[in-house]
């Protein structure tokens, strides 16, 4: 497996969700867990993928989605999970 | 399975509070391209160092998007130049022409800073030692990357006060070499006791003999991110503060292991050690001096200071021995002052003294750490300083460490410009008494007898 964390943060509007899960399915990777909050009209949304059998590799899909969150006026951050378990987890 | 906040709680270490890995630094051994025929030796220590580093940069920058976390400096520490060029240097002269080369292959390979045109002399100096100490005045004026160290005492062998008076008169020379830039070539200067073999922060880093051929060494940093979990801890006891500041750490030096692991498996090159020093960098929030002030005092300097820092260095030490198995180079907390906004500010309302300094240097790394200091100041007394600070190092069994720069032209009241990282300090006044008569005896400082241990 090889698990990416993706984070979208930003003003909320409709279609954030479906947008990236657009682009995730028509590239072929695999959305394990999402969860989303809405903080003072923050969005604030987390996904757990797996880019195993993705069409795209790691740098094309974090370049592709930052650009999506750009036109939809969003940040969205791609990262290897290993920072997150490794900071968290002993 | 992760959770959104413990996400968000990495992402916002990295966004708003600073945390960033320092320096992943590539120490690369020079010992095999010894060679008498000194253009001869040039050549091969260029050919090992950009064969070996070359895809040092892209390699720190592609582990830097695949994690989100910024990796701030790519460096390469190489085995004491003194030891290499031994051979074939006859002059200082001749050493020059490494110091040269060193600087042409960092620029090939693109990093900021190459470590290593260094000398071990803490007992004593050979004569290609010597050229070297006596050539680093012309090496950093006629470079731009390269960074110079001197070992000059250890716990196990006293201080050599010989190379301690060279020392403080080499510092004047680079001073006066690079007077049009500030005398920045001092900043490039360091003199150590007990110098580490793995340390890969400059402008100390050198690639020890006792090293493998090729190793990774990560710096670590992220004063913003303790900061910020200290205000959490607000007029709470000890223990908690002490918790807060563990817990920090082994966060902040877990994401350095990781990026340590990834950087040595994709280079092929053997890992060597996470240095957790807590460094600061000019930028407001990357502060060591506002840990210090989050903790209580109203300004760094203050009474409590050399406690306060004692317990933060201990407890840092503390979180990340947990997070990483090997652990080694200074790791400890940085007090350089031009590096450091809080410092600086200290300084400037006059709260915190050359003496404080050296104070706070007992009970954290590394030592007096870019600190000017008025271009008029004597050599003894810079030889003077070098010395009381190495006491200090080989009585507590620590590293210490003296990067001085007395900028010429400049007196107390005057600010000098660095730049980037090394960042602008105020001029210090120092003790205008003078040590000459003490530095100018000659000979050895004997090893102190907690030393004899076997």
């Amino acid at each position: 497996m090889n698990k990416i964390i993706i984070t979208v943060v930003g003003k909320d509007t409709v279609g954030i969700i479906a947008k990236v899960c657009t682009y995730l399915a028509e590239n072929q990777v695999n959305i394990l867990d999402i969860s989303q909050t809405i903080v003072q009209e923050f969005f604030n949304m987390m996904m757990i993928v797996d880019m195993d059998k993705s069409l795209k590799p790691f740098e094309t899909v974090s370049s592709d989605l930052e650009k999506l969150g750009e036109e939809i006026g969003v940040r969205i951050k791609c990262q290897r999970e290993e920072i997150f378990t490794k900071m968290h987890r002993i | 399975m992760l959770n959104m906040f413990e996400v968000i709680e990495t992402n916002n270490m990295i966004e708003h509070e600073r945390l960033d890995v320092r320096t992943i630094t590539m120490g690369i051994s020079l010992l095999d391209c010894c060679d008498s025929d000194l253009d001869l030796l040039n050549e091969k220590i260029y050919k090992k160092i950009t064969a070996m580093a070359k895809d040092l940069v892209s390699t720190g920058e592609a582990i830097a998007r695949d994690f989100g976390v910024p990796i701030v400096n790519k460096r390469i520490s190489v085995t004491p130049i003194a030891l290499v060029g031994g051979c074939a240097c006859k002059t200082p002269e001749d050493f020059v022409t490494i110091a040269r080369t060193l600087d042409r292959a960092a620029k090939e390979v693109g990093v900021n800073f190459l470590g290593g045109y260094s000398a071990l002399v803490s007992k004593g100096m050979t004569t290609a030692d010597e050229n070297l100490i006596r050539s680093i005045p012309q090496a950093l004026a006629q470079t731009e990357r390269v960074c110079s160290s001197v070992n000059v005492g250890s716990t196990k062998t006293g201080l050599n006060m010989d190379a301690v008076n060279l020392m403080g008169q080499m510092i004047k020379a680079t001073a006066e070499a690079t007077k049009d830039q500030d005398s920045l070539g001092c900043a490039k200067l360091v003199v150590f006791c007990n110098a580490p073999d793995d340390n890969p922060f400059m402008a100390g880093a050198f690639h020890g003999v006792t090293e493998a051929d090729a190793i990774i060494n990560v710096g670590v940093s992220g004063p913003g991110v303790v900061k910020v979990a200290l205000e959490e801890a607000r007029g709470k006891n000890f223990e908690v503060l002490c918790e807060t500041i563990k817990k920090t750490a082994f966060k902040i030096t877990r994401v350095g292991q990781l990026v340590a692991q990834e950087a040595s498996r994709r280079l092929g090159i053997p890992f060597g050690i996470i240095d957790l020093s807590l460094a600061p960098t000019p930028a407001v929030g990357d502060s060591v001096a506002e840990i210090l002030e989050e903790i209580g005092l109203e300004r760094v300097g203050a009474p409590g200071t050399t406690a306060a820092l004692a317990m933060l260095n201990d407890q840092v030490k503390k979180g990340g021995i947990m997070a990483s198995s090997y652990v080694g180079g200074l790791s400890g907390a940085f007090i350089p002052v031009s590096e450091d906004q809080g410092m600086i500010d200290a300084v400037s309302m006059g709260a915190l003294t050359l003496e404080k300094l050296e104070a706070m240097t007992c009970v954290c790394s590394v030592g007096l750490d870019m600190i000017a200091i008025p271009g008029s100041t004597a050599a003894a007394t810079l030889a003077g300083i070098i010395a009381d600070e190495a006491a200090i190092g080989m009585i507590n069994q620590k590293t210490t460490a003296v990067r001085l720069i007395p900028v010429i032209g400049k007196d107390v009241g005057d600010t000098v410009e660095f730049g980037g990282l090394l960042g602008y300090a105020p001029v210090m006044p120092v003790n205008p008494y003078s040590c000459e008569k003490f530095v100018n005896r000659g000979g050895r400082i004997p090893a102190p007898v907690h030393s004899f241990k076997n």
